[in-house]
């Protein structure tokens, strides 16, 4: 049975999508049969992102409705013969998903895939819990920025009470997910330290990605960054994620931290 | 702030709770007793080794009838350490202590006894757990083990709260009594809403949006900056929320 993870955040814009294709195709890359599902029906974008938008010919809701079967939506990336997306319908309204549906759809492609990854929209919504509903794990991404964090802190009370997992009475494996993380603005005190994120939000990271315009460059071009450019550090940062989400214990680097190598921080987890 | 005591010995004062049986005898009190006595017969140390209280709320005797009624009940063994629902006038020296603000429990079920047995002490003890345990009133302090998230919130009118961990920005905790919070409050917490003024606030670390004792509030602008980010602990002085920083 294959693992799902929901990439979640509450906030618009934070970089859900972007982790969401990036993951996907690192985990990919590391052999395993990887599925990106897009929830967010009405502004798909994760077909964008991977490149993938003039192959979309059915999507997860033609699916629900049972005008597709589920190996006519999925779209095998150009890339990597073991990663697939699911794309979410741009015109049809997000009413179409079920939960009836989407208990089928994720309970299917848990059978067939290692990795079930589920780019949810933004807000507490139906879309939103929907998507988390089915999640073994989650990931959290947050900017480092005040009302950010707020709405991480209150997708986790979600998350703690509105998945399967949390009604079987279950724990859900929370991982936060850093991105934007700017080192210059971090240096000047006009962002959140790390330190103050993991202690509000008191769940462990599995990452920090920095503010990088190669992430813009990976999304025009189509692909995820983690393929678009292996070696930048976005990239090598997303890599090391889907390495913790793996269940390795890798220490974590703080982007463009002046102690460089010596200011690898290790074990940094929060209760 | 604090006042130490210097003498380790300290006699220690605690509250606790038990259950206690509750007789409430009618008139007239001939026939109550007779048919205590039936009850008795059929359960033989029924009320040995049990805290009972006495309840005559709306029982219409003096103060001797009364007396009467307890050196009856001692004869059967029935020992009772407190009375509920009397008038200050009926009771004196000698007699049991008023009680008051008991709040109901199951009723106990009195077990017909099988066989006749000599040995009063473990009759009385076999009726005893069972019943008792299933009567037990809810408990009155909550504790919570993870961090309150923004939009949840905790409501425990029964009783004291205790959060291990923060109560976020947008979180809000409510408790009839007093509310720990060993971590950061971001939130809101309100103590005593069911109008206890004796209630306190403690947290570890104060950035409270707003705090409340027994409905009278305070935001965080009003407080001192001294206090935002300590570990503080909040209480009632008449109409106004008091603060001081605890260690
Ligand atoms: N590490 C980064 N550095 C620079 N830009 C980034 C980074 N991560 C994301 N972005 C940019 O931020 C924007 C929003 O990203 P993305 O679409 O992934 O967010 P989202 O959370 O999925 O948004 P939505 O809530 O609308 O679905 C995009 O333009 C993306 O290119
Ligand atoms: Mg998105």
């Amino acid at each position: 049975m294959g693992k799902v993870i929901v990439v979640t955040s509450g906030k618009g814009g934070v970089g859900k999508t972007t982790s969401t294709a990036a993951l996907g195709a690192a985990l990919a890359q590391n052999g395993e049969r990887v599925v990106v599902v897009d929830f967010d029906v009405g502004l798909r974008n994760l077909d964008l992102v991977m490149g993938a938008e003039r192959r979309v010919v059915y999507d997860l809701v033609n699916v629900i409705q049972g005008e597709a079967k589920l190996t006519q939506a999925l779209i095998r990336d150009k890339r990597l013969e073991n990663l697939f997306l699911l794309p979410a319908s741009q015109t049809r309204d997000k009413d179409n998903l079920t939960t009836e549906g989407v208990d089928r759809v994720i309970t299917e492609l848990k059978r067939v895939f290692d990795w079930v990854i589920c780019d949810s929209p933004a807000g507490i919504e139906r879309g939103a819990t929907l998507a988390m509903r089915h999640a073994d794990m989650a990931v959290v991404v947050t900017n480092p920025e005040v009302s950010s964090v707020r709405d991480s802190d209150r997708i986790i009370g979600l998350l703690d009470s509105k998945t399967l997992k949390a009604e079987r009475g279950e724990r859900m494996e929370k991982h936060l997910m850093l991105t934007r993380y700017d080192s210059v603005r971090a240096e000047r005190g006009d962002m959140l330290k790390v330190d103050d994120v993991l202690e509000i939000l008191s769940i462990p990271l599995v990452g920090i990605i920095p503010e990088s315009s190669d992430v813009l460059r990976a999304s025009n071009m189509g692909a995820p960054v983690t393929l678009a450019d292996a070696r930048c550090a976005p990239a090598m940062a997303y890599f090391e994620a889907a390495r913790r989400l793996r269940g390795e214990q890798l220490p974590i680097t703080i982007p463009g931290d002046k102690r460089g190598i010596f200011g690898k921080i290790f074990g940094r987890k929060a209760a | 702030m604090t006042k130490v005591l210097t003498d380790a010995r300290s006699i220690r004062i605690k509250g606790r709770s038990f259950l206690a049986l509750v007789l409430s005898p009618d008139l007239p009190l001939d026939d109550w007793l007779v048919r205590l006595d039936d009850l008795a017969s059929r359960s033989a140390g029924f009320f040995l080794d049990r805290p009972v209280v006495l309840d005559v709320t709306g029982l219409v005797i003096d103060k001797i009838q009364l007396k009467d009624l307890f050196e009856q009940l001692a004869e059967r063994n029935v020992r009772i350490m407190g009375i509920e629902g009397a008038r200050p006038s009926m009771l004196g020296p000698g007699m049991p202590p008023a009680m008051k603000g008991g709040k109901p429990a199951a009723d106990v079920e009195v077990k017909q006894r099988e066989a006749v047995s000599e040995d009063a002490e473990t009759e009385s003890e076999a009726p005893a757990p069972a019943d008792l345990q299933q009567g037990r009133p809810a408990a009155q302090s909550l504790v919570i083990n993870e961090p309150v998230r923004s939009g949840q919130s905790i409501i425990f009118p029964e009783g004291d709260v205790t959060i291990v961990g923060s109560v976020a920005s947008g979180a809000e905790v409510i408790a009839g009594g007093s509310i720990h919070v060993y971590g950061a409050l971001r939130g809101r917490a309100m103590a005593g809403s069911i109008g206890n003024s004796a209630s306190r606030i403690f947290c570890r670390k104060l950035e409270a949006e707003l705090v409340a004792i027994d409905g009278i509030y305070k935001m965080i602008e009003d407080m001192s900056p001294a206090l935002v980010g300590q570990p503080v602990q909040l209480w009632l002085d008449g109409d106004s929320i008091m603060a001081s920083t605890i260690i």
